[in-house]
């Protein structure tokens, strides 16, 4: 017996309305002891469901299993009784989740909620002495995983705890009681280049301390050649291909996993007619800053500040893309909401010669035409509400002098333009995937005939193969319109493949600037080292 | 005509109205407080000491619609024809014929020839039996029913206005307008509502209009929390942002983009503003404050239960009545609320 758990022709199914939905196909693999299992697809794979099968969350009896079983140690897990099931969970198997601030509890502190996870799987606890052994687990967990003070940490809620912190904690309360299976659902995925590498080699240590075996679920290749001894593919709820990761990820069989495997955002950003110093300004910012309130004493001026954004300096050339890299808080969208004066703002910014920060809002309405943005979340920048059409058309309705039949064509030659089928005008956003989604946001801020676009992490909510064609686009519209792009992103491929100029923002202050190859092939600055290393 | 009003529908709006209608319960009660509210608004044509339709010497005449002197009829006086006299109806039977409505008696007709001294109880004319003042008690409750109905919705209708609005205003441009409406509105929700509309129902003279715009005063409140927790939530929504980069102007992001999403909230408890509207109502009339004495009300009839307790066909009625239609309303506001309810929705 090698192999600890074992899913044999398992299939989830949901009932919907009247209809079935069948997610997963009838996959079956096996996870052996001490060894790491990652289980790679594009978002909607079916690979968390398959996760969440093994532990029962799905939510029952909307789901259900047409076919399959799924043994672990012997044990048949789908048709174990509920009170064995709530045994194992938490207890044989421990679960990481994707978001760590949501899969913990904001109400009660860090100790509490690892030593649930003790108490509820540990009989005798009634005592006074098991409290205070509890609380001397808890410690000694919080140490292993690598906490920065943890005896400090103890009392802390999770919205005092960064990003890394957080997953840490997570961390800790899966392995609370030493499980044998260690389900980690994108464990990086929410967090910051530079602390991924850090959690990923604590799973690692873990993994090799208490002899666990992992089942990884993650989308990003680079993790899974870091991290696993064997790799399954999944594509619309199959497996389509299995085997040794190094052997699958040298020499892959299927086309998708090839494409999977290529489609790292590459290729060079438009060349440029003029070298760059020659170009002139479009937008350019002196001392931008930005400010938010800490403690608001209720009489009085506010004397205490979180700076956001400090006296940032900013030059953006005509039809160039200049890169904005930092880790999330670092304040890269601020600035974008900052120049779109979408937030308030101390400091100049210069458009086309022209001082636009002291404007008030009916003159700066006018400018607002010649810079859009695209946000990260197709999802959430989209209005539910509205069809494609509305969206699009939008921003045409304020010229006024328009009719129907030419806002039709502006909209019908709009959405050829970003490779939408005009046919589709009259659907609603939820019909669209994620990459035809950032389309419809590019088309409704480029209908109005921008020379800037601000792009908040265009493509970091899409699967690798569609951010592709998203920077493909992106570039085809630098080309043919003149566009300025100011490109906001963590991802250092990404702004690879699209910038010219590169800043890189760390808490609020530019630490480094300069042209593309320069910033990225002898970085000068220890922070831009770190995130360049850092990056699988 | 369903089915276009259906497609119409956006998607997510369809699968609402399947959940509405897939609830058993939500939906038959809908469709029972709409057939008995359809009826009632023809009140006129079921209860009336008025008939629908006279043929007299050759002519066709609707009294209900229009008011024919005795003269007409070839009677004496140039009043008007006061149908339940046996002399009026004897002189046109004997030239045509009169189509009466079910029931021969308006809800403010003094019946003069009962068997028993009123409050009398139900016989095959009174079919609910009549009250202290010789009125038939079925036709007081089906214009009170129409007049509670009435009432209730133009006091959500315009609660619901009033409350979005405010609501939308706070929420959307928050700090100093949110802070000073909030205080406004502890305050005024600290008022006694009860006694300042006792006051003034004692001021004035109380009539539909007047009822509806002093209890206006304090309904309005009720929506605002929920439309401002949308509005605060919505304002930075990325597709808000979005609109306001193109340069929207700030009443249409609310009204095209926040709106619809408070619209979910403000739709479940829109049921339930309008059961409380009735309840209000019927205990003002209750104590004597509502509407003015004599109109039809379910209130009215229901102290006269109280004050006639050897007449139990009284406050039965009132009872019954009240309770059914306030429970079929929450049922109809239950189906409402579950079929908004997203977490039924996906999967």
């Amino acid at each position: 017996m090698s192999d600890i758990l074992s899913v044999d022709q398992l299939s989830i199914s949901f009932h919907h309305g009247n209809s079935d939905t069948h997610i997963v196909k009838s996959i079956s693999f096996v996870i052996p002891h001490n060894k790491t299992v990652a289980l790679v697809g594009e978002s909607g794979s079916g690979k968390s469901l398959t996760a969440h099968a093994i532990m029962r969350l799905l939510p029952y009896p909307s789901a259900f299993h047409p076919s399959g079983s799924i043994t672990f140690e012997s044990r048949d897990l789908l048709s174990l009784p509920l009170k064995k099931m709530t045994n194992i969970r938490g207890n044989e198997i421990g679960m990481i989740f994707q978001e760590p601030m949501s899969a913990l509890n904001p109400l009660h502190t860090v100790e509490k909620q690892i030593a649930e996870a003790l108490k509820i799987h540990q009989a005798n606890t009634n005592t006074a002495s098991a409290t205070s052994s509890i609380k001397e687990q808890v410690l000694a967990l919080l140490t292993q995983v690598k906490i920065q003070a943890p005896k400090t940490k103890l009392k802390a809620y999770p919205h005092q705890l960064s990003g890394g912190q957080r997953q840490r904690v997570m961390i800790a309360m899966a392995l609370a009681n030493r499980p044998k299976l260690l389900i980690a659902d994108e464990p990086t995925t929410a967090l910051d280049v530079t602390v991924q590498k850090d959690i990923l080699d604590l799973l690692r240590e873990l993994q090799a301390i208490y002899q666990m075996s992992v089942l990884l679920i993650t989308h990003d290749l680079g993790v899974v050649k870091y991290m696993a001894d064997h790799v399954l593919v999944m594509k619309q709820g199959e497996i389509i291909e299995s085997g040794d990761a190094k052997s699958l990820l040298s020499n892959p069989q299927e086309d998708y996993t090839k494409q999977l495997i290529n489609s790292h955002p590459s290729g060079n950003p438009v060349t440029l007619a003029h070298p760059i110093e020659e170009l002139s300004t479009l937008l350019s910012t002196h001392h931008l800053g930005v400010k938010f309130p800490l403690s608001k004493p209720l009489f009085g001026r506010c004397k205490e500040f979180f700076h956001a954004l400090k006296q940032v300096d900013i030059d953006l050339k005509k039809g160039t893309t200049l890169g904005v890299l930092g880790e999330s808080g670092s304040g890269k969208s601020t600035l974008a909401l900052a120049i779109l004066r979408l937030i308030e703002s101390s400091g100049d910014i210069h458009l086309d010669g022209k001082k636009v920060s002291e404007l008030d809002g009916k003159s700066f309405n006018a400018f607002r035409r010649s810079m859009q943005i695209v946000f990260q979340d197709p999802f959430s920048s989209l209005s539910p509400r509205m069809s494609i059409k509305q969206i699009i058309s939008e921003g045409l309705h304020l010229q006024g002098n328009l009719d129907q039949v030419d806002i039709d064509t502006k909209v019908i030659n709009i959405m050829e333009e970003v490779d939408l089928d005009p046919e589709m005008q009259h659907r609603y956003p939820h019909e669209f995937s994620g990459g035809q989604r950032q389309r419809i946001a590019i088309a409704r801020a480029l209908i109005l005939n921008p020379r800037m676009l601000f792009l908040d992490e265009p493509t970091s909510a899409l699967d690798r193969a569609v951010q592709m064609q998203v920077i493909e686009l992106l570039r085809k519209l630098q080309q043919e319109r003149q566009l300025s792009y100011i490109f906001i992103s963590h991802d250092i491929h990404v702004v690879k493949a699209l910038s010219h100029q590169i800043i890189v923002i760390k808490d609020g202050d530019i630490v480094e600037q300069g042209l593309a190859d320069v910033v990225l092939n002898s970085p000068s600055h220890p922070y831009t080292q770190k995130l360049l290393t850092a990056t699988l | 005509m369903m089915a276009t009003f259906y497609s119409r529908c956006s998607p997510i709006n369809q699968r609402r109205l399947e959940t509405f209608f897939r609830n058993k319960r939500a939906s038959w009660s809908l469709l029972i407080f709409l057939s008995l509210f359809t009826i009632s608004l023809f009140a006129e044509f079921v209860a009336n000491d008025k008939p629908l339709l006279i043929h007299y010497d050759g002519d066709l005449y609707s009294p209900v619609w229009v008011d024919y002197p005795e003269t007409t009829f070839d009677g004496d006086f140039d009043t008007e024809a006061d149908y339940s006299d046996p002399y009026i109806t004897n002189i046109i039977e004997a030239k045509g014929w009169i189509i009466w409505p079910p029931v021969r008696y308006y809800f403010d007709t003094h019946i003069a020839n009962l068997p028993q001294p009123a409050p009398s109880p139900p016989t095959a004319n009174n079919w609910l039996g009549t009250d202290d003042q010789a009125r038939d008690v079925f036709a007081r409750v089906l214009y009170g029913f129409r007049i509670s109905i009435l009432f209730a919705l133009a006091l959500t209708l315009g609660s619901s206005i009033i409350g979005v609005a405010v609501g939308a205003l706070q929420g959307y441009y928050g700090g100093k307008v949110d802070l000073y409406g909030q205080r406004l509105l502890e305050i005024w929700g600290g008022l006694p509502q009860l006694f300042v509309l006792i006051i003034l129902a004692s001021i004035i003279t109380p009539n539909f209009g007047w009822l509806l715009a002093v209890m206006l005063l304090f309904s309005w409140t009720s929506l605002v929390d929920v439309v401002r927790a949308e509005f605060l939530r919505g304002r930075n929504l990325e597709y808000v942002r979005a609109a306001k980069a193109l340069g929207v102007s700030d009443l249409t992001i609310m009204y095209r983009h926040i709106l619809p999403n408070a619209m979910v909230a403000t739709m479940t408890m829109l049921p339930f503003i309008l059961t409380g509207a009735i309840t209000t109502l019927t205990s003002l009339d209750f104590l004597g404050f509502g509407l003015p004495a004599g109109s039809a009300s379910l209130g009215e009839l229901m102290s006269q239960g109280k004050g006639n307790l050897h007449a139990p066909w009284l406050a039965i009625t009132a009872f019954l009545v009240l309770s059914s239609m306030l429970t079929l309303l929450v049922f109809v506001g239950e189906g409402i609320r579950d079929a908004f309810d997203p977490r039924l929705l996906t999967r």
